[in-house]
């Protein structure tokens, strides 16, 4: 079978689980849908791999295949094929998103055992990974758009999951808004793409684009920033990023699955893919990297005040994928999607762990209820662990390799560059700091109740089902996480998809180590050999120092995380006194919902308020009743003279004759 | 015979049928004005007829005839039934379809 065959198949088997679940879980054993579910997603993996090794056997300059199921619609020059577009970069991601998926859905199988949604779920996180494997192998803006969307709607419908919870359903909504602005960007990119090229397909419009524009041209430039609106809408990035920490009202495996490890990193992979466009359009690129280092900042400081163990690695997130698309804008592309494949890893296992602990305190996700797990719960610890090493950057983990490669390219790229790697050190120190905050604050110490519970009794705590959100008490109805809470000491399908990631975590980086060995750069590095950015290499003893530095910092940022947290407790609330100003910013998200509150959401609302209570009463009633008060003020009038006087009918009759009579005997003389 | 005479004579049944419509309440003196119109016209019809010589005003006057004859019929079952209902015999008691 060829490689496209295999790419198609990857793209089959989740929708045919997805379809199997929905529809047959009336029939299906209790737990076949997990098993359906994951298995669908494993033998897209295998074919995943499968399409990795036949696109191996050619030559590196040729790995790169169309291929068309059909045309979509074809008329008068628009030519839509249903295609996919296969290159090293759409199978790497392929291969990350379909991995990682299944690891999840093995996890889940385990932590979602005792949802009354279990089904739903599975058929739900299914289509996901179709929408996600859709965008990543589409091979025309068109269907990009539709991938685009459908990981919107999938988002959506895992983020109000228990819909129970009035205020998960409120952070869906949100998410599917804010989603749908950068759909608007996309489609309105795509819009002009076809204006100014005529095509929607990849290869075409990455062909034609060098001959027709002028660089920094204000259409592609145009192109460029609309496409960003989508990228940043997808990828949340600063300002359109509020939607990813209410996000975490779903389940943590879809936390881990979707907003960490793979939707998230849909616009870095749309920059990595139209990198073309960018090269063409170096401003939009610039603004790009500018927005990815302002998000990796303000995420990374807002991390640290965050109280909520789930909404402060979402921030972690956001902060992360900063470096990515500031990596994928200012050209270090492979640099970029090695830490997007690293960074799944370790934020999926981070997510997991935190999933298993949140569990053990019968969803509580405070983290200042959290001490001593690492007592109570070793196995999870050391996961939370691993994950938080890689995440900071520690030696020898993968983020420490992946990280420092985007930043020794940015100073290699040098100019404004190079502070911007300073920029992103700056962001390193604050993320070996945050990470190790929520380490520090929840594994060592003395066990709180709950952990206390599980170490004397071997019993989970079993508490009263509450929002951690609003502390409502939550309706159990609908399987509120289930009535019962899965830990991965427990639970086997947890633990085994934990390890591979830790193992992922631990080790993925040693793909790429600077002068010893080149396996990520060389397959993805045709994909972006077109572009000179891309030939912008920094020196292995450049590399070297770099990655010493990064090094030196994420063991300064640990430290001073030990120092805070363990050895000197009651220092943050001294800085918490001292700074206040800057710790309300921080606590306060930077104000960032409250801006787009008084900036964008009162207009529209006042905008509305206005056609519902002043355009719609005087203007479109006063059309309406307007035209009703003429016919019937005519009708009023014409009525009179229907009197019911036959005699006066009779009048009438004979003088409209005499009179017409009289007419037609003037006019004939 | 000069034909205006018959015109005129014409004329002036229809002028006295279609006043007696305009004056007189009862229904039945208004089903005879109506009758005396339409004879009126026949007379016309006849009248013309023989002037240019050939059958068919005098044909058309019998179809009047045939016409009148279906519309006293009905007039007099309304009469009747107005009657039967002890309604007042006048027309502009008569009202209920004013608008």
């Amino acid at each position: 079978m060829s490689a496209t065959a295999w790419a198609w198949l990857v793209l089959l088997l989740p929708l045919l689980g997805s379809i199997v679940i929905a529809l047959g879980f009336r029939v299906l054993p209790a737990k076949a849908a997990g098993a359906v579910g994951t298995a669908a997603i494993g033998l897209a993996f295998a074919c995943g791999v499968a399409a990795l090794i036949g696109l191996l056997g050619e030559h590196p300059e040729a790995r790169h295949h169309a291929s068309s199921l059909w045309d979509y619609a074809s008329a008068a020059g628009l030519d839509i094929e249903l295609g996919i577009y296969l290159d090293p970069l759409s199978a790497f991601m392929v291969l990350v998103v379909t991995g990682v998926s299944a690891l999840i859905h093995l996890y889940s199988f385990g932590y979602m055992a005792s949802d009354e949604g279990y089904h739903r779920f599975f058929s739900y996180l299914n289509f996901f990974v179709f929408s996600m494997l859709l965008l990543v192998l589409a091979g025309n803006f068109v269907l990009l758009i539709v991938g685009w969307a459908f990981v919107g709607f999938a988002s959506y419908a895992l983020i109000s999951f228990w819909y129970r919870r009035t205020t998960a359903t409120r952070a869906g909504m949100k998410a599917f808004v804010i989603n749908v602005v950068g759909d608007i960007g996309l489609v309105l990119a795509a819009f002009l793409i076809f204006r100014e090229l005529g095509t929607f397909d990849y290869e075409a419009v990455f062909a034609k684009a060098p001959e027709v524009f002028n660089v920094n041209e204000w259409t592609v430039t145009a192109i460029c920033l609309l496409l960003l609106v989508g990228a940043f809408a997808k990828s949340a990035q600063l300002p359109l990023h509020t939607w990813l920490p209410d996000a975490m009202e779903g389940p943590t495996p879809v936390s881990s699955l979707i907003h960490a490890a793979t939707m998230v990193t849909a616009g870095v992979y749309l920059i990595a893919r139209t990198h073309v466009l960018f090269d063409l359009a170096p401003t939009a690129a610039d603004i790009a990297a500018f927005t990815g280092l302002a998000t990796l900042l303000v995420a990374g400081t807002i991390a640290i005040a965050m109280t909520d163990l789930k909404r402060a690695i979402a921030y972690s997130t956001m902060s992360q994928i900063g470096y990515m698309v500031m990596g994928v804008s200012i050209g270090a592309f492979s640099a970029g999607m090695f830490h997007l494949m690293t960074h799944a890893f370790f934020k999926a296992l981070l997510f997991m762990a935190a999933g298993s602990i949140i569990a053990a305190m019968a969803n509580r996700q405070d983290i200042d209820r959290m001490s001593g797990f690492w007592k109570a719960m070793r196995f999870t610890s050391l996961m939370l662990l691993i994950g938080g090493l890689a995440l900071a950057a520690f030696p020898f983990t993968s983020g420490f390799f992946s990280k420092d490669s985007i930043l020794d390219y940015a100073i290699a790229r040098g100019g404004m560059y190079a502070w911007m790697a300073v920029g992103g050190y700056v962001g390193a120190f604050l993320t070996a700091l945050y990470t190790f905050r929520l380490i520090f604050r929840v594994l060592p110490g003395v066990p709180c109740p709950e952990a206390q519970e599980l170490i004397e009794t071997g019993h989970l705590h079993h508490g009263e089902p509450i929002n951690p959100a609003n502390e409502e008490l939550e309706d159990p109805d609908v399987g509120f996480p289930g009535p019962e809470h899965h830990i991965a000491e427990r639970s086997w399908p947890m633990a085994v998809a934990m390890s591979v990631l830790a193992f992922g975590a631990l080790f993925a980086g040693l793909i790429q180590v600077p002068g010893v060995d080149d396996v990520l750069f060389a397959w993805l590095d045709p994909v972006f050999a077109d572009s000179e950015l891309s030939h912008i290499h920094p020196s292995v003893g450049a590399e070297w120092r770099g990655l010493g530095i990064g090094g030196v910092i994420s063991l300064l940022g640990i430290a001073t995380a030990y120092l805070l947290w363990v050895r000197r407790p009651e220092l943050p609330a001294r800085f918490r006194e001292r700074l206040r100003p800057i710790y309300l910013l921080a606590v306060n998200k930077w104000y960032f919902d409250e801006a787009i509150d008084f900036l964008v959401v009162r207009p529209a609302l006042a905008i509305g308020r206005f056609a519902d209570r002043t355009f719609e009463r005087l203007v479109v009633d006063g059309l309406v009743s307007g035209t009703e008060d003429v016919v019937g003020g005519g009708g009023r009038i014409v009525r009179a003279v229907q009197s019911g006087f036959v005699r006066s009918y009779a009048l009438l009759l004979i003088v409209g004759f005499a009179g017409l009579a009289l007419y037609f005997l003037l006019s004939s003389s | 015979m000069n034909i205006e005479w018959y015109i005129v004579l014409s004329s002036l049944l229809f002028a006295v049928g279609a006043m007696g419509i305009l004056v007189r309440r009862s229904p039945i003196v208004i089903l005879l004005c109506l009758e005396l119109m339409l004879n009126a016209g026949n007379l016309a019809l006849v009248a013309f007829s023989r002037m240019v010589g050939n059958q068919e005003g005098q044909v058309f006057a019998i179809v009047v005839m045939v016409v009148a004859a279906c519309e006293v019929v009905i007039g007099l079952g309304l009469i009747v039934a107005i009657f039967r209902r002890k309604l007042p015999l006048d027309v502009d008691e008569l009202r209920e379809l004013r608008g």
